[in-house]
């Protein structure tokens, strides 16, 4: 067979060729050996010490008791506020993103805008923890940009009104700079899925416009977007730098409840942050196969 | 008076021509072809008929009413798109009756009607599919009965049949053009394929760089090509320059001489026929029924086709022959 290699090494003007074809395969497993390596250390074993860490009290013995504080009401309320702030930044991210994406991909607008609107996305999907925090304070804080703006030339004070970036509001608004971009980084490929000849069939049969967003459009999207959201949860879910670095303790949150067991102050439970964490892992995870579930019932329907 | 005229149509895409003065008129229940080579502008022509694109200038009239600048919903014209552009959200009936359903018809008459044209485009048993369940050949009938069902004016098909296979190709073009014929439909439909055209349309236009080439009853843009551009794209003719006809026929013209290969006579070397030319076989060519010879005569080499009647038919390489050519099949073209 002229592709096996064996008969190459065999045809003596190839040798050397055949050994560096070899050398390639063996290469590309090195190439890879730092990624194993990575997640092995940094994802399996953490979350293997953290799945049995979550099941054994401080002497190493086996109980659910860690599990079952999880269901106590303030870590039950912590859940919640979570579950909130991530639902609402998620639900709002995902709007706002489908409709700045549809904009600038049918609305007709100038051709440059698209690619802009791509990179900065790209940039902004990423900008969390403490700079993001950062502007956000030195924005909508107490004495931030905006606020003193505000107060001086519109006689507007915002912090009357009861808005306090440390507060649920205010973490949601900083959350949704990150969400809002993600959410057109992956509804984009579904948007321009939309093929014209299915707007085209449908003018041709008699519908209109709202015809073809109701029928034919939003109906093909769905899914898409409806896994994005579920990813924007999980990822605002996860998101334990930007809600700390914003609020300190202030806000009663999964991560920052998380972080203080970890970090050794009075609370100190390791175990317990285990457990925490383990409930995290478990709706992020719900949520990120809800999203891949959706996705390939998305693909599934293109012809 | 025609059913649909077109007078005068361009298209200008930015600074890119793309249909020049194009005309054309067709009867009702017409049936005729758009046949050119890819980018001469048949689809943009559709397009414009359909109402998906504006034309630059010119007028689009159907039974007299100008819709040149109406809105593709008023226009009941139905289109089938190459690639099916069927709704992948929906199944086999959904797809047919969404027309229907935006006609504000009601559900019985709407399952009626959709019953109906399932039988007549032989789906039936496949109502409950989505088009992702469905071969192309299948998905082509959902488009074309989805099209069919709202009863439109005219029925426009851009190239519906050439993402299929042959046999299923050859199938389904017989399939609607029985149906277009049953239904009395205004139809147009658009190949690059001449021989599907030659075997579907009552008129074919053939189309160059965004123009008219030629119109004509089938057999007539086949036999009687009126340019190089026509006899070179209807297949086959052999195609000589001023010079090369003066050279082997001794006549004087401006264009080219379009001869049909199966229209030369080949006879023995010692023929004493008049008006004969001496030839030489370089090559033949096995087409099943026919046998495809190149002979080469005072330097010009011809394409001649001759019947495969039996094995000892077959002339070899090198042989000797006469060539008769009647002036009735020698047609000067532009
Ligand atoms: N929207 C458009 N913008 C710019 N140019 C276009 C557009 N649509 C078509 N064209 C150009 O117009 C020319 C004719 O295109 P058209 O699609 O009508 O050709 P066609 O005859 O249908 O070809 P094919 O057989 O390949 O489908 C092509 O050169 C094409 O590049
Ligand atoms: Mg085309």
């Amino acid at each position: 067979m002229p592709t096996s290699p064996d008969s190459v090494t065999h045809c003596p003007p190839e040798a050397g060729q055949a050994r560096k074809r070899l050398a390639p395969s063996a290469l590309n497993w090195l190439g890879v050996v730092p990624f194993f390596l990575f997640a092995l250390l940094f994802l399996i074993l953490p979350t293997a010490t953290l799945m049995i860490g979550a099941f054994q009290d401080a002497n190493g013995h086996f109980t659910l008791g860690n599990i079952a504080k999880l269901f106590d009401d303030s870590i039950l309320s912590a859940y919640w506020i979570s579950f909130e702030v991530s639902a609402a930044s998620a639900l709002g991210g995902s709007l706002i993103g489908l409709l700045l994406a549809l904009a600038a991909i049918q609305g007709g607008l100038p051709a440059w805008i698209r690619p802009t609107l791509m990179t900065f996305s790209g940039v902004a999907s990423n900008f969390a923890g403490i700079p993001l925090s950062f502007a956000f304070l030195s924005t909508l804080g107490r004495m931030g940009l905006v606020t003193v703006l505000l107060r001086n030339y519109a006689d507007f004070d915002l912090y009357s009104t009861g808005f306090s970036i440390l507060s649920f509001i205010g973490l949601t608004l900083t959350y949704l700079y990150f969400q809002i971009p993600l959410m057109v980084l992956i509804v984009t490929p579904a948007i321009d899925g939309l093929r014209a000849e299915w707007r085209e069939a449908c003018e041709s049969l008699g519908g209109s416009s709202v015809a073809y967003w109701w029928h034919i459009a939003l109906p093909i999207l769905w899914p898409s977007i409806l896994g994005s959201t579920l990813l924007l949860f999980a990822n605002a879910f996860g998101a334990v730098a930007t809600a700390y670095a914003l609020t300190g303790s202030s806000l009663n949150i999964v991560p920052i409840l998380l972080y203080a067991q970890i970090r050794g102050d009075v609370l100190h439970d390791q175990n317990l942050g285990y457990a925490l964490a383990l409930g995290m892992i478990v709706v992020t995870g719900l949520s990120n196969a809800g999203y891949i579930w959706l996705r390939s019932r998305a693909e599934r329907g293109r012809e | 008076m025609a059913y649909l005229t077109i007078n005068n149509l361009h298209k200008r895409f930015d600074d890119h021509v793309v249909v020049h003065d194009f005309n054309m008129s067709i009867e009702q229940g017409e049936f005729v072809t758009f046949l050119g080579p890819s980018g001469c502008g048949k689809t943009t022509v559709l397009r414009m008929i359909a109402g998906f694109e504006t034309p630059t200038s010119g007028h689009i009239r159907v039974g007299g009413e100008d819709i040149t600048h109406q809105s593709p919903q008023k226009r009941g014209i139905g289109m089938v798109f190459q690639s099916y552009a069927l709704f992948p959200n929906m199944n086999v009936t959904q797809n047919i009756g969404f027309g229907l359903k935006m006609r504000k018809c009601d559900g019985a008459e709407i399952a009626r009607k959709v019953a109906e044209v399932i039988k007549l485009v032989e789906l039936s048993g496949k109502e409950n599919h989505y088009p992702h369940e469905l071969s192309g050949g299948q998905r082509q009938r959902v488009a074309l009965a989805r099209a069919l069902v709202v009863e439109p004016r005219i029925l426009l098909l851009d190239e519906p049949l050439s993402a299929l296979d042959a046999r299923i190709r050859k199938n389904l073009r017989e399939q609607i053009r029985d149906i277009q014929r049953r239904l009395g439909l205004t139809t147009i439909f658009v190949t690059h394929d001449q021989e599907e055209a030659l075997t579907m349309s009552d008129r074919i236009f053939v189309m160059n760089q965004g123009r008219v080439e030629q119109e004509g009853r089938a057999e007539m843009v086949y036999t009687e090509p009126a340019t190089e551009f026509v006899a070179r794209f209807m297949g086959n003719y052999n195609l000589l320059g001023a010079a090369e006809t003066q050279r082997l026929l001794g006549l004087n013209i401006n264009g080219h001489m379009a001869i049909r290969p199966e229209s030369i006579h080949v006879l023995d070397a010692h023929s004493q026929q008049a008006d004969t030319l001496a030839g030489t076989i370089r090559q033949h060519q096995l087409l099943g029924n026919i046998i495809r010879y190149q002979i080469e005569s005072a330097g010009v080499t011809l394409q001649v086709d001759r019947l495969n009647r039996t094995a000892s038919d077959l002339m070899p390489a090198g042989t000797e022959v006469r060539l008769q050519i009647s002036r009735d099949d020698m047609r000067e073209v532009r």
